[in-house]
């Protein structure tokens, strides 16, 4: 099934990924030709198979709440691309 | 023979004999690092006057009589997707070309605590996300049997440092391959554990169900060692397993016996290299002559391990990398006109091309409308998958067969087809989907000169019994004391 440029734009939007019109053009081959590869699954009869998210049979791990050591506000913000105080810097959402 | 090309287990004992000292290990390797990475590039960060201060601390604790760590005074290289503290973490990315971890990870406090020299980081396919290492934001690591090819990947740098003895120990991570394959093509042991088996805590995500930090070294010897030092339960980390880390670098050398080798038709298939499969049966005729039963299996939905790794992958990459936003780490595009903008344009501009082809794919199989044909239709598979496992483990100890269906391809070559890139893992995806332990070891080369790889499966948490069956086969054969000429 070959992916349509609307599509491909859709995708692009809901991942937040800026493209240019070469990746545009590139990807949307490379991408069909994927799914094209991936539709193989659809023979597969799954009737009555449970889906398997996890390999190991895992449920909720708990541990006590105990306060404990945690990152520094300097810490946590070192890494951030812009900062103001003690907050992380983004541009106005609202005017 | 030369220092550098020692295994870990060598430079321990001449360490405890008082033969070398940690500093003067820690020298050959830097001074082979030196010399070689100009060819190899298999690393991204060498902290030369770091590495000579553990170095020297370690010796410094012998001096004073302090009981040392299994490691101790040992180099291992790390894949730059394992967080370091205060030391830049990349990820093979422009996106985090500058993060420093304000954390170690835990398979990183266990190294220190046992106390190795952690000599650098390594190249790597951006995210771990590729077959080759050329997916790496900042250079291309070449093969160090022919620098022509690729080193395989994503873990490619840290299997070319072993393999050129610029390490004798190294890490990786495999979510569908990127230990074993490299290991494959670079004539060296490297083993996924059992998924829960190795703390993931402080590892960069790509696909959280299946991935798994694990140990390259130039024989099945050193990998127990180093599994040893790794493994075991992380509150941290809530997939890690509460149970008890065997001794494997004592009970490495027991062969199997009786062992029944399972070996199933679809993974000798039209695909397979015809020099690839000589090595394989050779390697079978081996265990035969060690008194092991060999039975042909089926695992017949491991067709399907592709295209469903790359809906289960990609649809987990897409969640776990929408966290790089340019707000809280990592590359933010210096020009937008809003928030939203300023998300997709720092996206688009910080990821690479496979990056954003994966998110892109999973964003897909996500999407409303398409969730059920994809992504629940990959987990169900998923689960035939891991149920033909089930089958062939309840009567066979081990499933053997070649870790990759060709030998190390040219740089280039599969780079503009990612559809015949994502076929070189085709043997080892199912092992990551099933949740399983793998190890692959070295079987031969081809005429070519090129090494090749013997890759074999064991149940969850039977690394133990992979490492001894590993073994068998190594005590017969002299293929993991070749080193490459450099």
């Amino acid at each position: 099934m070959a992916l349509t440029g609307d599509q491909v734009r859709w995708v692009a939007h809901l991942a937040r990924l800026e493209l240019t019109e070469e990746e545009f053009q590139l990807f949307t081959g490379q991408l069909t030709r994927i799914v094209d590869f991936i539709d193989q699954l659809q023979e597969v009869k799954t009737e009555g198979v449970e889906p398997l998210a996890h390999a190991l049979p895992i449920h909720n791990v708990f541990r006590p709440d105990e306060p404990a050591p945690s990152l520094s506000v300097d810490e946590a913000l070192a890494n951030a691309p812009a900062r103001k105080g003690d907050f992380y810097s983004v541009p106005a959402v609202l005017d | 023979m030369e220092l550098i090309e020692k295994t870990a287990a060598e430079l321990r004992s001449l360490m405890l004999q008082g033969e070398v000292n940690a500093v003067q290990i820690t020298e050959a390797y830097l001074q082979a690092i030196r010399a070689r990475e100009p060819k190899v590039q298999a690393f991204l960060h060498v902290d030369e006057s770091d590495a000579m201060a553990q170095a020297s601390a370690i010796d410094q604790k012998r001096k004073h009589g302090w009981q040392l760590g299994p490691l101790a005074g040992i180099p291992v290289a790390i894949k730059d997707v394992l967080c370091t503290k205060g030391q830049v973490t990349t990820c093979g990315s422009k996106m985090l070309q500058n993060f420093i971890p304000p954390y170690d990870a835990h398979v990183i406090t266990r190294l220190r605590e046992a106390d190795a020299v952690l000599i650098g980081k390594t190249n790597m396919d951006e995210f771990a996300m590729g077959s080759s290492t050329e997916n790496s934001a900042f250079k291309t690591t070449r093969n160090p049997w022919d620098l022509e090819r690729i080193p395989g990947g994503s873990s490619g740098g840290s299997a070319a440092a072993v393999a050129a003895c610029e390490a004798p120990l190294s890490l990786g991570s495999d979510t569908g391959g990127s230990i074993r394959q490299p290991a494959s093509l670079c004539g060296i042991v490297g083993m996924k554990p059992t998924y829960g088996r190795v703390s993931r805590f402080g590892l960069i995500a790509f696909a959280s169900s299946l991935d798994q930090i694990g140990p390259f070294s130039h024989d099945v010897t050193d990998c127990a060692l180093l599994l040893e030092v790794i493994a075991g339960h992380d509150r941290r980390d809530s997939t890690s397993v509460y149970r008890p880390v065997p001794p494997y670098s004592k009970t490495v050398h027991t062969p199997v016996k009786p062992l029944t080798i399972g070996l199933p038709r679809e993974f000798f298939d039209e695909g397979l290299d015809p020099e690839v499969n000589a090595c394989v049966q050779e390697a079978l005729k081996v265990y035969r002559s060690l008194g092991a039963t060999i039975k042909d299996v089926s695992l017949p939905y491991s067709r399907y391990a592709v295209p469903v790794y790359y809906i289960v992958a990609t649809a987990e990459a897409s969640s776990n990398l929408a966290r790089y936003d340019g707000v809280h780490y990592g590359f933010r595009a210096p020009d937008f006109d809003s928030m939203i903008h300023m998300y997709s344009r720092s996206r688009g501009l910080g990821f690479g091309k496979e990056v954003k082809r994966r998110i892109m794919l999973g964003t897909y199989a996500l999407s409303s409308g398409y969730y059920d044909a994809y992504y629940l239709k990959a987990l169900k598979v998923r689960r035939l998958i891991k149920e033909d496992f089930d089958r062939a483990f309840a009567e066979c100890d081990v499933v053997m067969g070649p870790t990759s269906p060709t030998p190390a391809f040219r740089i280039g070559e599969k780079a503009e087809n990612p559809l015949a890139m994502y076929l070189s893992d085709i043997y080892t995806i199912s092992c990551n989907l099933a949740g399983i332990a793998g190890i692959s070891i070295p079987c031969g080369f081809t005429k070519a000169g090129l090494p090749v790889g013997l890759q074999i499966l064991a149940g969850p948490f039977e690394e133990e019994k992979l490492l001894r069956v590993a073994r068998m086969y190594e005590a017969q054969t002299d293929w993991h004391l070749r080193r490459p000429r450099l």
